[in-house]
């Protein structure tokens, strides 16, 4: 079972998360026009699975509203809200890694990793395993710096 | 935009995690991610294979034009001239002449020479020191070229069609695929594998030459080794042996380019070589190695018969081929894209299947006549110095003589065996995308396997990401050495060892040291960039026929259209059969395309005259083939007037007007040499496509 807050995790690409954004847009887009009222954003944005204070909301109408119309058009909406989400799934896996690292270093060793991998959650197979730490250690010092990494993987370059 | 302000702000409500929950998120992350690397990779894949078998339906159009012209043209004699040497042999010699045409003894080899030398006959070390100096980088000297292929040839003659190997002695046999000139790769097999000798007996699956750089250093070690080991080496035909695919992707640039004075005279041999090399190899009578596969017409027995030498260059057969399947089958690619889902039309002519029963029965290869054979291959190993040799026909032009029925039907078999595709459906039908050969189904590999007694077809003609896969219920193998085909990273290669049990084992490879240190992700990067530097070529190239269908959805004027629209307009044009809804973010930006900002970012070199800019640079490739087959004495060199005629054939071929003035103009605007002559590769060179967009 999912997390609730953690659910943009399966969202894989862009295109996904435009297609998400929009769907819950659409919903409060009463005259077709690609815009919604300014009060009801705080309601889509929870709907896609963020929890912001009512500081973070403010801050954040006021930097996509129309002026002061009270309205927020889609074209401002979309880029903004796409690049929360993405930024999400990195806040969330890199939480996850820190984690594992308890010590807090900031990198984790392969043995730790690989025992984490291959023996919690949906294990992975032995090939996984190694195609995983051919990827992600850091070949001249042998560890893992997951913070930098993250990065790299996440954003899909075609964005 | 503020968004730092934004962004700062961890949306994020996370509960407490325990380990698990965190390992668990971390699995399914990498794993997503690893999913869509390889959705891309698939779709790079599919890019470059598209584009390769577009390229060679293009050759293919080009012979029929050439056959077209030969036969409804009469054209003023100068024209006729001009393309008639391609398939008629001007000199019809003897032997003996051509022996005298060949003969190196005239060569000297300066002292200044530090490449190797060699002693004839040809021992193991000769051939290691071979070896040795071409990992070096070392060219062999032409004197030494053209005895060592001498050499060759006159061993070819005496070889069967068919190879017969024997696995049962406890060795095991090495089996490779294409290499298409890459040295490292066939270095990299010899470095795992060894070298061949009587322990180690290799067959080489044809496709030596061609796109690769070092086509003539492979074909010179594996013939060495041929020639030292002659019961041990055995080579396969390809589709690729063969001197007019030669002029298109590259081996003849290639020897022409490393041996300026002597390189036509090492063609011509090669020429001889290559329709002297055998068919086929059957190893213990049960596995059947050949370089494409078969049809349902393939019968070995005919095949062992055939006049193999006498086989007409490849596009006269297509004519043959092509005119008895009722002309050109409109065709569609074979490939499957992930996420392009056709409306499936019938994409492929299902010909009435010969059945195989009508013909007699015959369980296994004539073997009366494998005595004689036995024979002839005693006395090529034995007699080392390969003396006088008695030989009932002679290497004459195979001009000589009418052609009969009976000999186009032998020779479609041997196409069929050089040129045809496995495809997952039964039945037979012309391979429309070669161009030559069929597309044959599992039922014709279990009756053609079966009418002979054979338990597995072993074939290569077509890259795979493995460098090898079964298909047809593992009852056909494809085997493909050449690592990194498409770009570096593309692929493995592999090879098989086969024991006496005929059990196939692989191991795969990939050439090049950068490859493998890439990661996956950077290494699919690469790939992919570079499929699409390909894939925005062929956009370009189709500009203006895209412009105007994109029109026809554009009623307003307004430079955009939808995306469904792009895409179905882009595949109408190019017939790639590519998803490009997935694609058009590499291609286009924005949501409405703009659909003139596909061509946005390319521009040509040099040419200035755009009147037929477009169209010559549609045709870089055909007119590189036209100039080269032109070029009779492959000097590099064409003249004006040459050049003209090109033209006026090429632009009566593509149904358009090209004026003499356009064409004198461009002339002009090349660099001539002072003679009034043009460089082909100079010519060549105004079309390398600028990519702009990769200066930004």
């Amino acid at each position: 079972m999912i997390d609730e807050p953690l659910f943009c995790l399966s969202e894989a690409t862009g295109s996904d998360v435009h297609k998400k954004i929009r769907a819950a847009f659409e919903v409060f887009d009463y005259e077709s026009n690609n815009t919604v009222d300014a009060r009801e954003i705080g309601t889509i944005i929870y709907s896609l699975g963020c929890f912001p204070t009512q500081a973070d909301l403010h801050d954040f109408t006021a930097e996509v509203e129309e002026g002061h119309t009270g309205y927020i058009h889609l074209d401002k909406f979309l880029p903004v809200m796409t690049k929360v989400l993405l930024e999400n799934n990195m806040k969330a896996i890199t939480l996850c890694f820190q984690v594992l690292d308890k010590e807090k270093k900031g990198y984790l060793e392969p043995e730790d990793l690989t025992k984490y991998m291959t023996q919690e959650g949906d294990v992975f197979t032995q090939e996984e395993m190694d195609e995983m730490l051919t990827a992600l250690v850091d070949h001249e010092k042998n560890l893992i710096y997951y913070k930098d990494l993250i990065n790299l993987l996440t954003i899909d370059p075609d964005m | 935009l503020g968004s730092s302000i934004v962004t700062t702000k961890c949306f994020l409500f996370l509960p407490e995690s325990s380990a698990i929950r965190a390992a668990l998120l971390i699995q399914r992350w990498y794993r997503q991610y690893v999913a869509r690397l390889e959705m891309r990779r698939r779709c790079t894949w599919n890019i470059f294979q598209s584009i390769e078998y577009a390229g060679e339906q293009d050759q293919i159009k080009l012979y029929n034009f050439f056959g077209f012209l030969m036969d409804h043209f009469t054209p003023a004699s100068s024209e006729r001239n001009l393309i008639s040497h391609i398939f008629r042999e001007n000199e019809i010699c003897r032997d003996t002449e051509w022996e005298r045409y060949f003969c190196y003894k005239d060569i000297e080899v300066p002292d200044s020479y530090t490449g190797p030398h060699l002693t004839f006959p040809m021992t193991f070390c000769g051939v290691s020191k071979l070896v040795e100096a071409f990992k070096h980088k070392q060219q062999l000297h032409a004197r030494y070229v053209l005895q060592l292929l001498g050499e060759t040839w006159r061993l070819l003659r005496i070889l069967p069609n068919i190879n017969q190997v024997s696995a049962c002695h406890t060795k095991e046999i090495t089996i490779c695929g294409d290499l298409h000139g890459h040295l490292e790769d066939l270095l990299l097999i010899f470095y795992k594998n060894g070298l061949p000798s009587s322990e180690k007996p290799y067959v080489f699956n044809g496709d030596f030459v061609d796109r690769g750089k070092n086509s003539l250093e492979i074909l010179l070690i594996l013939f060495g080794f041929l020639l030292v080991y002659p019961n041990d080496v055995h080579l396969n035909r390809g589709n690729h042996e063969d001197h007019i695919v030669n002029l298109r992707y590259g081996f003849t640039k290639e020897v022409l380019g490393k041996y300026r004075m002597h390189g036509k005279k090492i063609l011509k041999l090669l020429q001889k070589i290559f329709s002297w090399l055998p068919l086929a190899t059957v190893i213990d009578h049960k596995v059947l190695i050949v370089h494409g596969g078969i049809s349902d017409t393939t019968d070995l027995n005919t095949i062992a018969r055939v006049d193999r030498h006498k086989v007409r260059e490849a596009f006269s057969i297509n004519k043959v081929f092509l005119q008895s399947a009722g002309g050109l089958v409109e065709g569609r690619r074979r490939v499957c894209s992930l996420t392009y889902h056709s409306s499936a039309p019938a994409y492929k002519h299902n010909l009435p299947r010969r059945s195989l029963h009508n013909q007699p029965t015959s369980s296994q290869l004539n073997w009366s006549v494998e005595e004689e054979l036995k024979r002839r291959r005693r006395q090529a190993g034995f007699d080392q110095s390969y003396g006088e040799l008695t030989k009932s026909d002679s290497d004459s032009d195979p001009e000589s003589g009418e052609t009969t029925e009976t000999d186009e039907h032998e020779w479609k078999q041997i196409v069929d065996m050089l040129w045809s595709d496995p495809m997952p459906q039964n039945g037979c039908s012309p391979n429309e995308v070669r161009g030559g050969g069929c597309y044959w189904g599992p039922d014709v590999s279990e009756e053609v396997l079966g009418k002979h007694n054979l338990q597995l077809l072993i074939r290569s003609h077509e890259c795979k990401q493995e460098g090898y896969e079964f298909c047809h219920n593992r009852r056909v193998l494809t085997i493909f050495s050449a690592s990194n085909y498409y770009e570096v990273g593309s692929n493995r290669g592999a090879y098989i060892r086969m024991g006496p049990d005929l059990v196939p084992h692989f191991i795969q490879y990939q050439a090049s040291r950068t490859s493998r240190e890439f990661t996956l992700r950077q290494s699919i990067g690469w790939t992919e960039r570079s499929a699409l530097r390909a894939l925005k070529e062929q956009l370009f190239v189709h500009k203006s026929d895209l412009i105007s269908a994109f029109h026809e959805f554009d009623p307003n004027n307004t430079g955009l259209i939808s995306l469904s629209h792009w895409a179905s307009v882009t595949e109408k044009v190019l017939n790639l059969g590519l998803p490009w809804r997935v694609l058009r973010p590499q291609l286009v930006s924005s949501t409405r395309v703009c659909f003139v900002c596909t061509f946005r970012s390319l521009s040509l070199t040099h040419i200035s005259d755009n009147s037929i800019l477009e169209t010559m640079y549609k045709n870089h490739s055909n007119l590189e083939t036209i100039f080269r087959i032109i070029d009779t004495d492959h000097s590099g060199l064409i003249s004006f007037e040459e050049f003209r005629q090109t033209w006026k054939l090429l632009s009566s071929h593509l149904k358009t007007e090209i004026s003499d003035k356009a064409i004198a103009d461009l002339a002009q605007s090349i660099d001539f040499n002072k003679d009034g002559s043009i460089d082909i590769n100079e010519f060549m060179e105004a079309f390398r496509l600028v990519d702009l967009s990769a200066h930004s």
